[in-house]
């Protein structure tokens, strides 16, 4: 399943790599931007304090529907952005990822809150460090957690990337499969972006 | 507070009476009853705590164990009863000798809420509940190969690098926590789909009779 996926990947993207940006490429991909970019379907996957906020980002005061996003998609079938709102322990990693990898393209990921985008401040054992070392991720919401207000700034972020986005790039929907080791990013990369930082170098790896 | 005697629980007394040496020694902590008892006795003392009439601690409050810093300090296994009845409350704790096997008798057949509460601790602590009839892992996942969490010789980050962690847990079956019994398709081995019973018999979660 993996393989053929990204096999199609890659023949899709031979394909467009002899695309130049031209006047009918940037036209379509006006087009199709501005179409995606307002009416992203979040996929909330709300693990903390952080999904709270979430839903007051969601609720009547702040209604995220004015976005395009009036529709959550609790299903990652139909889903076009990954809202992981809260920390993420190690046992809930297989799971973000299976949801990611069952999500069609186009697909966007937003890490809402410290704890998502670096683990915060639980810089233990069972967390992992940021869940760029499971999913891709587009934009980094900081916050303990954020404000609505802190979120929809994130999510403007996202769609002010999708409407820079072109379908000349071949890389663009690039699905990052885990490789033959069981890992999206190579194993130093990971220990990079969880090394410890702030107060969290005060305490050695033996404390 | 007035500057009393502490209030020590009358199942003292009792305690002593009935079982003598093996009840080692006892404190009151913050108004709490703590007893001490021998490890080979625990299982005895505790079955007579909960039947005993003028006893009757019908409800397992907690188990937990404690580690303490000092390496010398062995690890207490601590059972936190009440009776309903009585309203009132009795601290155990059996001390484990670091230098032995952490084991101890399992008092999930005097009360079956001790189920998961022993299960966290084999899960943090190590600690071996001979008769427990299903002694997994509760909080972390099965194929956790890193230890026991809560131990004071466990560094904070855990033993492996951060990208081995990942790999792990990239590698954990998401489905695979729950036991035959817990998804009620042990008596139903027969009539589950052939590609079913073949999962099943990889033996990843529990048993297959």
């Amino acid at each position: 399943m993996g393989v053929s996926r990204s096999e199609a990947a890659g023949a899709r993207n031979a394909e467009l790599a002899g695309v130049s940006p031209n006047w009918l490429t940037t036209r379509v991909d006006f087009l199709t931007n501005w179409a995606r970019a307002n009416s992203l379907w979040p996929m909330p996957f709300g693990t903390a304090c952080c999904a709270i906020e979430f839903m007051a980002t969601a609720a009547g005061r702040f209604d995220l529907a004015r976005f395009g996003m009036e529709r959550m998609s609790f299903s990652p079938r139909q889903a076009d952005v990954l809202i992981c709102a809260g920390r993420l322990p190690f046992k809930l990693a297989p799971i973000i990822r299976r949801i990611w990898d069952q999500m069609p393209q186009p697909k966007w990921c937003i890490s809402m809150g410290a704890c998502a985008s670096s683990g915060g401040v639980f810089d233990n054992y069972a967390m992992v460090q940021g869940i760029d070392t499971i999913v891709p991720v587009d934009v980094y919401v900081p916050g303990c957690p954020p404000r609505p207000e802190g979120l929809i700034y994130g999510i403007m972020l996202l769609q002010k990337k999708i409407k820079g986005e072109t379908i000349a790039d071949p890389t663009l929907r690039d699905e990052h499969l885990l490789d033959a080791r069981g890992l999206f990013l190579p194993p130093a990369r990971i220990d990079e972006l969880s090394e410890p930082f702030g107060n969290s170098v005060h305490q050695t790896r033996s404390a | 507070m007035t500057a009393s005697a502490p209030a020590l629980s009358a199942s003292v007394a009792a305690l002593e009476a009935a079982f003598g040496a093996a009840m080692l020694r006892h404190a009151v902590s913050c108004g709490d009853t703590i007893v001490w008892v021998d490890r080979a006795a625990a299982h005895d003392v505790l079955a007579w705590l909960r039947s005993t009439p003028g006893q009757e601690f019908n409800y397992l409050t907690d188990v937990t164990a404690v580690e303490y810093r000092d390496p010398e300090h062995p690890l207490e296994v601590v059972y936190q009863l009440r009776s309903l009845s009585r309203r009132a409350d009795l601290r155990v704790k059996v001390s484990l000798d670091k230098a032995q096997p952490l084991e101890v008798d399992s008092v999930w057949d005097l009360w079956k809420g001790a189920d998961w509460l022993e299960r966290e601790v084999y899960d943090m602590f190590g600690v071996v509940f001979q008769g427990h009839p299903d002694l997994r892992r509760i909080l972390m996942w099965d194929t956790y190969a890193e230890g026991h969490p809560l131990r004071k010789d466990f560094p904070l980050r855990g033993h492996f690098t951060r990208a081995e962690q990942t790999r792990q847990a990239l590698a954990a079956n998401p489905e695979a926590h729950y036991s035959m019994d817990e998804l009620s398709i042990a008596e139903a081995y027969d009539e589950v789909p052939e590609d079913m019973k073949r999962r099943l018999a990889k033996g990843e979660r529990g048993h297959v009779r």
